[in-house]
């Protein structure tokens, strides 16, 4: 990929697939009947959460994973950790408690989604900016199935949910 | 199928300039995602700079985690007049030895500030992940990328992408 020359993503390789913008405040937000047309998937968001909480994300409604790192950084530090077992995604978001209009940022991408011969390994690159804090992630997590994924919920650990103006996009993104 | 993810302009420098902008960008998509491939005429003289709709106020900040080759730092600006994504990875003075990729989240919605991810990767000096973000909640129209010390070398190229939600 090189900048200056034309598109490096072949328009119709790259397509948007859904797209959820909340008018009011949700627990959940759920991709489902993902076709099994591309090789990858991305999701592209930005959320504010009903309260301190943590992003949760669930494929095929199951909560099995493997394993998850992270590295981030909070403007002066830098830290670096792990875990296993159902539960929440690295990385707060801003909430309710924050100041007005301030969202917090997701890129996520699913690798080889549809593979029924290997577990699936998805990387964050999340963060957010409060003008005086602000956290930046880096991680990445394995769920522990071979299922090809079909539906993807994004919901909260503790609850507390998303509110309006919440924004999430599932793209997918085709192989030769 | 319409195309999703499409270029919008493109730079390419023909001579040394402080600065690029791309300006009158449509609300045609969900988000902007920009490409520089930056030179700066002098080594270590200067770093990247992004602002938007020409807003020279202290209106912006981020948060940046570093990676030096010896060691991870993490630092921020606040009240900033722009965004810098690098600390380390700033532009080489030679063409083709650093890159910054800015994702620009729903640029183009009137209700939230703007907030952008940027990656900058200069293998001779460092690489960045890092946040930023503009506290305004006007649609993005232009985006000027500009160096805080010194000029981008002729050769130094940015693209601007667009990506459509359905």
């Amino acid at each position: 990929m090189l900048a200056g020359n034309t598109a490096y993503v072949i328009p119709g390789d790259y397509e948007s697939i859904a797209t959820t913008n909340l008018s009011s405040s949700a627990s959940s937000i759920t991709f489902s009947s993902i076709p099994a047309t591309y090789e990858h998937l991305q999701v592209r968001a930005i959320m504010r959460l009903g309260g301190s909480d943590y992003l949760t994300t669930t494929f095929n409604s199951s909560t099995a994973v493997t394993a998850r790192h992270r590295l981030n950084a909070d403007g002066s530090t830098v830290s670096a950790g792990g875990g296993s077992g159902t539960g929440q995604d690295f990385g707060p978001y801003p909430t309710n408690s924050n100041a007005a209009n301030i969202f917090g940022v997701l890129i996520l991408d699913i690798f080889d989604y549809k593979n029924t011969n290997k577990y699936k390994t998805y990387r964050f690159f999340n963060g957010f900016e409060l003008n005086g804090s602000g956290q930046i992630y880096l991680q990445s997590t394995t769920a522990a199935t071979t299922n090809a994924i079909t539906s993807i919920e994004f919901a909260t650990y503790s609850g507390t949910g998303f509110v309006a103006n919440t924004h999430f996009a599932l793209y997918g993104i085709r192989s030769a | 199928m319409p195309a999703t993810y499409e270029p919008i302009a493109t730079t390419t420098l023909s001579s040394a300039a402080a600065s690029v902008t791309f300006s009158s960008i449509s609300g045609s998509y969900t988000d902007l995602v920009l490409i520089c491939s930056p030179a700066q005429t002098t080594q270590g003289q200067g770093d990247l700079h992004f602002r938007f709709n020409s807003d020279t106020g202290s209106n912006y900040s981020f948060t940046r985690l570093t990676g030096t080759g010896s060691s991870a730092l993490s630092s921020r600006g606040t009240n900033t007049s722009f965004i810098n994504f690098e600390n380390y990875g700033y532009p080489s003075d030679i063409l083709g030895n650093s890159n910054q990729i800015v994702q620009i989240m729903n640029y183009s919605n009137t209700t939230t500030y703007k907030t952008a991810l940027g990656r900058a990767n200069s293998p001779e000096t460092g690489l960045e992940a890092s946040v930023g973000m503009w506290r305004n909640t006007a649609a993005i129209t232009s985006i000027t990328c500009f160096m805080n010390v010194g000029t981008l070398k002729s050769g130094s190229t940015f693209t601007l992408y667009g990506i459509k939600a359905a």
